[in-house]
């Protein structure tokens, strides 16, 4: 086969796409939760978040590049009024959905909806097997609003709904138990890291998993390798010596990235900051152009220093780890990730400069925002009608 | 667990999207909603071919595969078979 071998793959996905395999995109900044480890920050809705006509815009784009997917977010994206106009113009143009929600307005109908259709995927999230642990990241009541959820795809006939877990230090003991719900709903589990992003920067410290959990996950997860998801989310665990699955690699403004609310193109969705912004949907050209000829994602592309990690003996296996979560903590390009499991970024973490960390690049907590209940909606485009 | 013959007829799977990359393509199945890596530009040839030929065979040799590789791309296509990225074809 040499006469046509290709360059080999993973050399090939860090030098970039011409277009994401998949990507992110944050329809709405508004939430009815105030999650305690919410990436994006979200809570209120953006006045400038895009129009109907012009995240159809970008689905044109999108499906022009031949995106097979997208991760639709937020916020809670189903409380934008246009939110199912939108999946069916997604899914008619052969760009399939995967969609993430708190399971809130997951109504009967909804879900025999969504059970009629093979083009759209619902990530339910829950952050712990108990209604205790769920909800002191949550909110009050979210526990029982995702089971609800789950329990009303599995009647309507929705099979393989994700359930999608945060690992965070109070849960990392009770991935049996999570399975087992997932399974309970004829679901799948999807399990994804803590990022010290968005509001989750705060919580990061008390939150993270111990040394001690992380490797137990490790183990965990090579040997639920088939039937739980992660979304590659945990290749810096490699390092401990037996790759996950998957492609191990950081695919950030290589082959994936995000689209904020307001059309913001950042490199991956765990990087809402000035620095990993690359252009806006808006622009001339749109989001293809953001996507081919940023200059940062042009950056991104060609090899990285490694720094102190490019010696290391398992750099192969973690490749440095995490550029979103050295950020958010502090820690230079070139260090270590922050949950290097050899245990090389702790002297780093403990030196650092709380008051000097990056903040993330836009903030719309509403006031107060932490984990309360649920039932206040202050949403500025809520629908009465569920 | 799906069978494959290199004698039957084989073409794409109806939910599956197909683009092509410098390294070979990617193959996306809308069902099962898995990401599959075609992993050289002979097994892209090979698939495209399908469905012009009555046997798997027939299109691996269209596509260039000389007989001492054919082993390897019917292991290859029989992945794509289990995956259900590809699938028997009626037709033919």
């Amino acid at each position: 086969m040499s006469a046509t071998a290709a360059p080999r793959l993973v050399e090939q996905l860090r030098a970039g796409l011409d277009a994401p395999i998949c990507l992110t995109w944050e329809l709405t900044y508004a939430c009815n939760l105030a999650c305690v480890h919410c990436l994006s920050s979200s809570g209120r809705r953006d006045p400038g978040e895009l129009s109907t006509a012009e995240c159809k815009r970008v689905v044109d784009e999108l499906r022009e590049m031949q995106v097979f997917y997208v991760n639709i977010g937020g916020g809670e994206p189903t409380v934008r009024r246009d939110f199912w106009e939108l999946v069916d113009y997604a899914t008619e143009h052969a760009v399939g959905v995967k969609f993430s929600t708190n399971g809130s307005r997951i109504t009967p109908s909804v879900a025999a909806r969504l059970a009629g259709s093979d083009y759209v995927d619902v990530q339910v999230s829950l952050d712990g097997a108990t209604r205790e642990i769920n909800d002191a990241i949550r909110g009050v009541g979210s526990y029982d609003t995702a089971l609800s959820a789950l329990e009303r795809l599995a009647e309507a006939g929705f099979a393989g709904a994700k359930v999608s877990v945060v690992v965070t230090r109070h849960n990392a003991s009770q991935l049996d138990e999570l399975k087992a719900l997932a399974d309970r709903y004829g679901g799948q589990l999807r399990l994804t890291r803590l990022r010290p992003s968005g509001r989750g920067a705060d919580v990061w410290d008390e939150l993270r998993p111990t040394a001690e959990q992380l490797r137990a996950l490790h183990a965990w997860l090579l040997e639920h390798a088939n039937d739980v998801l992660t979304g590659d989310s945990f290749f810096h665990l490699s390092a401990y010596g037996e790759a996950l699955p998957g492609l191990n690699f950081c695919g950030a403004g290589r082959v994936v990235c995000l689209i904020d609310p307001v059309g913001d193109v950042y490199a991956c969705p765990f990087a809402i900051h000035e620095a990993f912004l690359a252009g806006n949907v808006r622009d001339d050209g749109g989001f293809t152009t953001v996507w081919r000829e940023s200059e940062l994602f042009r950056r991104l592309r060609r090899p990285q220093d490694a720094g102190a990690c490019s010696s290391c003996t398992q750099f192969d296996a973690c490749g440095g780890g995490c550029m979103a979560a050295k950020f958010f903590t502090g820690l230079p390009p070139e260090a270590p990730d922050p949950e290097c499991v050899l245990g090389r970024a702790e002297p780093l973490l403990a030196v650092r400069g709380i008051a000097e960390l990056p903040r993330p690049a836009t903030d719309h907590s509403r006031r107060s925002a932490r984990a309360r209940a649920c039932d206040e909606s202050p949403l500025a485009d809520l629908q009465p009608r569920v | 667990m799906v069978a494959f013959d290199l004698e039957r007829p084989w073409t794409l799977a109806p939910q599956v999207a197909l683009r092509r990359e410098r390294f070979g393509a990617l193959a996306y199945h809308f069902g099962t909603r898995r990401l599959t890596f075609l992993k050289t530009w002979t097994l892209v040839a090979v698939v495209d071919e399908l469905s012009e030929h009555p046997s798997a065979r027939a299109a691996c040799l269209a596509a260039g595969v000389t007989d001492a590789e054919l082993p390897a791309y019917e292991r290859a296509l029989a992945g794509l078979a289990e995956k259900g990225l590809i699938a028997e074809s009626s037709s033919q």
